[in-house]
C-alpha cells in the first residue's frame, strides 16, 4: 500500500530543480498562453454577445494551441536532459503553483472571475490589447531564433496574435470612443492593468547564453515598438496612457497572485483526480 | 509552392519511392472534417506522403491554426484511409514549419469552398502586416448572391479559420475563410 502509494505520487509530482535554461524560456512563453487561454475560457457561454463568445473561444483556442506546442517542445528538452518522459500534458496538470512561469498579467480575474458576475469586458480587452502586441512583437522577432522549433512556432502563432491584436484594437476604439460610461470603464481597466505591463519585458530571468546564442528574444527590445503600437490605438479610441508605478511580481520566478492557485485548481483537477483519463 | 512539390512527388512517387499511387491518393482523399467538401490535398496542409521498403507509410501534415482541434480526427482519418488499401503501419507527423498559408489552397478547393457557401480565402501579401491599428480586407463577395457589398460581422467565427460576414444586398450571413 505505501509502495503503490508512493510510486503513485512520483508519477504525478513534477519537480524541475531550477527555473533557468532552455527548458524555463520555453515554459515561460507557454504558460502565459496557457493561463490566457483558461482565464479567456471563463468567458465562454457568458460573453455580452454571441459573436463575442465565439471570437473569446476562438482566441481562446489559438492561445491554448501555442501553448501546447510550446509545452510539447519543453516536455522535449526536459526528457532530453533528464531522460524521464515528459510530455504537454505533465507539464499543464502536474507542475505546482510555483513551477509556472507566466506573467501575472494573464492570471489575474478579469475584474471579477471572468465571464462571472462582476467580470469586466473591459478589462479583458485592455488586457488583451496589452498581451497580443507584446506577442506580436515577441513572435515577430521569435521567428527570427536560431532554434529552430521555436522559430517554426513563432511563425505560427504570429499570424494568430494579429488577428487577436486587430480584435482587442477594435473593441478598445469602441468602448474608449464610445458611451462616457465605456470610456470610463475602459479606462479604468487600463489603468488597472498598467502595472503589470513592465513584467512583460523583464529579461532577467532568461538564461544569458540563449540570448547570447539567439534563441531567445530579449523582451526589453521589444518595449518601445510595443508602446508605440498600444499608445496609437489608446490614443485614438480617446483614452489616456496610465502613469502608474510597476506592481510587485515574480511570474517568472513562479512567485504568483492569490488568483493563480483557484485557477489551477479549476485547471488540474479533473487530471488530477482521474490521472491517464481520456475521452 | 508546397502543391507543387506535391504534385511532383506524385508524378515522380512510383519512380521515387517505390510507392504506389493508391497511397497517395488514399491520403490527399482524405476530407477536411470541418469543412467536408475539401480534401487535405486542396487545403494545402498535406505536405508528404512516403512508403519506406518496409511498407510503413509516413505523412506530413501541417495544421492551419496552433489549436485546430480538427488535427487529431484528421489523423485518425488518415490512418483509415491508409488501411483500406492494406497499409497499416503508418505514422502521421504534424510539422510546423514553413508555417501554412491559406494560398496553399489549391483552386479547385476555392471552387469547392465557394460552392459549398464559404468565400474563399483572398491572396495574401506576402509582405508583413503594416502597424496600421486596423488592416484592411478586400471586398468579400457574397456566396449566395455574388454582391460585393457584404460586411464583416465577427473576425472570428464557427471554426478558427474562419470569419462571420453578411450580405447588404441578400442580408443573408455567411462564412469567409479568413486570408493568413
Amino acid at each position: 500500500m505505501t509502495a503503490e502509494l508512493s510510486a503513485r505520487s512520483d508519477a504525478l509530482a513534477y519537480v524541475h530543480p531550477d527555473k533557468s535554461g532552455l527548458f524555463a524560456y520555453v515554459v515561460s512563453l507557454a504558460d502565459d498562453s496557457l493561463i490566457a487561454a483558461q482565464r479567456m475560457g471563463h468567458w465562454i457561454a457568458a460573453a455580452p454577445q454571441i459573436e463575442e463568445d465565439i471570437a473569446l473561444g476562438n482566441i481562446a483556442l489559438d492561445l491554448l494551441g501555442q501553448a501546447r506546442s510550446l509545452l510539447t517542445y519543453a516536455g522535449q528538452v526536459e526528457a532530453a536532459a533528464t531522460g524521464t518522459p515528459c510530455d504537454e500534458d505533465s507539464l499543464a496538470y502536474f507542475r505546482d503553483e510555483r513551477d509556472f512561469l507566466n506573467v501575472h498579467l494573464v492570471e489575474r480575474g478579469h475584474g471579477g472571475p471572468g465571464g462571472e458576475p462582476g467580470s469586466d469586458f473591459g478589462v479583458t480587452m485592455a488586457r488583451l490589447l496589452i498581451l497580443s502586441t507584446y506577442q506580436f512583437g515577441l513572435y515577430t522577432a521569435l521567428q527570427s531564433s536560431t532554434d529552430e522549433t521555436l522559430a517554426a512556432i513563432a511563425a505560427k502563432a504570429v499570424k494568430e496574435v494579429d488577428y487577436h491584436r486587430d480584435h482587442a484594437t477594435m473593441w478598445v476604439l469602441r468602448l474608449g470612443d464610445g458611451t462616457a460610461e465605456s470610456h470610463a470603464k475602459v479606462q479604468a481597466a487600463l489603468d488597472a492593468e498598467w502595472p503589470y505591463v513592465e513584467e512583460l519585458f523583464d529579461n532577467s530571468y532568461i538564461d544569458p547564453s540563449l540570448l547570447e546564442s539567439r534563441a531567445a528574444v530579449d523582451p526589453s527590445g521589444l518595449r518601445d515598438v510595443w508602446q508605440r503600437r498600444v499608445a496609437s490605438v489608446v490614443d485614438q479610441a480617446t483614452l489616456t496612457l496610465p502613469v502608474v508605478p510597476p506592481a510587485v511580481t515574480g511570474g517568472r520566478r513562479g512567485i504568483h497572485t492569490e488568483q493563480m492557485g483557484f485557477l489551477l485548481a479549476e485547471m488540474q483537477h479533473l487530471a488530477r483526480s482521474h490521472p491517464g483519463a481520456t475521452w | 509552392m508546397v502543391n507543387d512539390v506535391i504534385e511532383r512527388r506524385r508524378d515522380a512517387a512510383d519512380l521515387s519511392t517505390g510507392e504506389a499511387p493508391e497511397v497517395y491518393d488514399a491520403v490527399a482523399g482524405v476530407l477536411d472534417p470541418e469543412v467536408p467538401v475539401l480534401t487535405i490535398e486542396d487545403l494545402g496542409i498535406l505536405r508528404d506522403v512516403r512508403e519506406d521498403a518496409n511498407g510503413h507509410v509516413h505523412v506530413q501534415i501541417t495544421p492551419t491554426y496552433s489549436g485546430c482541434p480538427a488535427m487529431e480526427a484528421i489523423r485518425d482519418d488518415i490512418v483509415s484511409a491508409l488501411s483500406k488499401v492494406g497499409r497499416t503501419e503508418v505514422t502521421v507527423e504534424f510539422v510546423l514549419a514553413p508555417a501554412w498559408t491559406t494560398d496553399w489552397m489549391s483552386d479547385a478547393g476555392k471552387l469547392k469552398l465557394r460552392e459549398y457557401g464559404i468565400a474563399p480565402p483572398q491572396p495574401r501579401d506576402s509582405q508583413p502586416r503594416d502597424d496600421s491599428p486596423i488592416s484592411l480586407t478586400l471586398t468579400v463577395r457574397c456566396t449566395l448572391c455574388g454582391s460585393p457589398d457584404t460586411r464583416e460581422l465577427s473576425r472570428f467565427g464557427s471554426t478558427a479559420c474562419k470569419s462571420l460576414w453578411v450580405c447588404n444586398a441578400c442580408k443573408e450571413p455567411f462564412d469567409y475563410f479568413k486570408a493568413i
